[in-house]
């Protein structure tokens, strides 16, 4: 298996600009730092996989797991708001949306 | 540029995505109902607000409904697929990610044969159609017309947010030339149509059920490696959709040929002015982190249960078209007439129920529809393929004419009864007795002498001129046939 590269603070800026997180230069080289230290951690595994162990998303050997098209329970419109920071006319209110169409 | 100085110095090369909504009862991942109209966030469950801690499950609807389409496109079935997260910033997302597939889509390697107007086949190659779900809705306060900039604020309503889509994706469509504006509608239209037949969809454009983004790119020739493409997002009807394909062929046109070049980015089509004008330039926001959802385990469709959906697929709107036009002998054109009027399903069903096809397609197309037009009422709100069907029996069997069978069907749409019961109450059968008709033939001779003396000199077209009276002096109720048969007998 190829080195694991080092993550720079410049990807986790980008990173935290995708996630609309902001984020101080200390904090990026900070959370790079440790992000490099899991990789690390994780690169292990990567020792132990050979050639004939498939990748997989899903260790569980469960497949299919699926549900009959049938209504139920539901949240009331005042419960769904109940954690919203504010909202009007029975919607979220959430602020102007800057930067996007 | 224009269109026309455009298509003949330009190759287009088309792209489209469709978004169906489908009908299920439920949404994707969650067992809160797939319906509008209620209140606002009324059909939410911690699932489709994307609470913590909460974990979606498959609809089986879903993609049982996701296996039809793919199939009705002549798609592949995956062995094994799995969701993905398609990570993004958006208050109309509450997970912050959408459910969708990425690598492993349920559907792939299809297509299908587009119609045009003309009745020239096109083929469209399909990429993929994979499983997703759809968004909430986002209101803009503030700010002019409800558009995004200049916003205060928004309002969010997730009824909508995890709604089952299935997303269809085409290979370039190449080869269309001049006509790419009508390939891409009439491709649309075909989705859509055959949503419909299959049941998977109310597959309203006009509601959103069914919603096209629409890739155009130019290039020199056909042999040309392909030219950037601009991508038309929601274009909601089929006209808007050639509209927006035109305007953005002679819009990259006049660039490309001023020595500019074509910014890849998404558009918007504006129905008021039939432009397309700047959205998002595709950029680093496009970066969307996909990866395995670990909360839902893969989907893998046993064969079994393709082969059953397979084998219940109903007949798809072209083969349905094409054994139409067989059975009732008539011509593609006199076939679009019918499909264009949107009274395929009446003048089949009035056929069934033993109307000559000639007699069915006459009355749904004619009488009725112009009626449906003048009231601004759904022809199939008017009558019913048994009354039609009806109607036409008694004109076949000689009981009405074609004049006296209108008032017939006026009296029938006004609700009055039964065909039948209408021309008893109203007294309009044609006059079997020949009493009262050979006397009307016989004053028809006596008041025109002069056309007499046509007939008898051989002209046989001029007897047309006596069945005008005779028809007056029965109120129309004569048999045309019959007074010709009687007029022969008198003066031959």
């Amino acid at each position: 298996m190829p080195e694991q590269s080092a993550i720079t603070s410049e990807e986790v800026a980008h990173l935290a600009q995708l996630a609309r997180i902001a984020m101080d230069d200390e904090e990026l080289a900070a959370l790079a730092g440790d992000l490099n230290h899991i990789l690390g951690n994780v690169a292990r595994v990567a020792e132990v996989a050979t050639d004939d162990v498939p990748a997989t998303s899903h260790p569980i050997a469960l497949r299919n797991v699926m549900r009959p098209d049938t209504v139920g329970e539901t949240l009331t419109a005042e419960q769904a708001l109940s954690n919203a920071p504010a909202d009007d006319e029975g919607k979220f209110l959430v602020p102007q949306i800057l930067g996007e169409e | 540029m224009k269109y026309e100085e455009a298509i003949e110095r330009y190759d287009p090369v088309l792209g489209i995505e469709v978004h169906v909504e489908l009908g299920t009862a439920t949404k994707m991942f969650d067992a809160a109902p797939n319906s509008f109209g209620g209140g606002a966030n009324e059909n939410t469950t911690p699932v489709s607000l994307g609470l913590p801690g909460a974990l979606p499950v498959v609809n089986e609807k879903g993609v049982e409904y996701a296996i039809r389409i793919g199939l009705a496109l002549g798609c592949e079935i995956a062995q094994s697929c799995r969701f993905a997260r398609k990570n993004y910033f958006y208050p109309d997302n509450p997970k912050n990610f959408q459910t969708s597939q990425f690598d492993e889509p349920i559907a792939a390697n299809g297509g299908i044969d587009v119609e045009l107007e003309d009745g020239q086949l096109v083929h469209v190659p399909i990429e993929r159609a994979h499983m997703e779900e759809d968004a909430g809705k986002n209101t803009h306060v503030g700010g002019a017309g409800g558009r995004i900039h200049g916003a205060d604020h928004s309002l969010v309503d997730y009824n909508r947010a995890g709604v089952p889509l299935v997303e269809i994706v085409t290979h370039p469509i190449e080869g269309t030339g001049r006509r790419a504006p009508e390939v891409a509608a009439a491709y649309v239209r075909t989705l859509r149509d055959i949503f419909k037949a299959l049941g998977v969809s109310e597959a309203k454009m006009e509601q959103g059920n069914v919603r096209a983004d629409i890739n155009v790119s130019l290039r020199d020739s056909p042999d040309a490696p392909l030219g950037t493409r601009t991508e038309t997002k929601n274009v909601n009807s089929f006209r808007s959709i050639e509209r927006a394909v035109r305007f953005e062929i002679a819009r990259q046109a006049t660039l490309l040929a001023a020595g500019e070049s074509i910014l890849q980015e998404t558009r918007h089509f504006h129905e008021d002015t039939g432009e397309t004008s700047s959205g998002r330039v595709k950029s680093d926001a496009d970066d969307y982190r996909y990866f395995p959802e670990p909360d839902l385990v893969p989907v893998e469709p046993a064969r079994e249960w393709v082969e059953e959906i397979r084998a219940s697929l109903p007949e798809l709107p072209a083969a349905r078209r094409r054994r139409l036009i067989g059975e009732w002998g008539i011509t593609e054109l006199e076939m679009r007439d019918v499909i264009n009027a949107g009274l395929l399903d009446p003048v089949e069903e009035t056929v069934k129920l033993g109307a000559s096809p000639a007699a069915a397609r006459k009355w749904w197309t004619g009488e009725v529809a112009r009626r449906a037009k003048q009231d601004e009422r759904d022809p199939e709100d008017l009558v019913s393929p048994a009354q039609i069907a009806e109607l036409a029996g008694l004109v076949e069997a000689g009981r009405l004419n074609d004049k006296l069978a209108r008032q017939v069907l006026d009296g029938t749409i006004s609700g009055e009864g039964s065909p039948a019961e209408v021309m008893a109450a109203r007294g309009l059968e044609i006059v079997q007795d020949d009493g009262a008709l050979e006397a009307a033939v016989d004053q028809a001779i006596a008041d025109n002498p002069d056309v007499v003396e046509k007939i008898r000199g051989g002209k046989q077209q001029a007897i047309g001129a006596l069945i005008g009276p005779i028809m007056k002096a029965t109120r129309g109720q004569a048999d045309a046939g019959r007074a010709r048969e009687l007029i022969l007998a008198r003066l031959g």
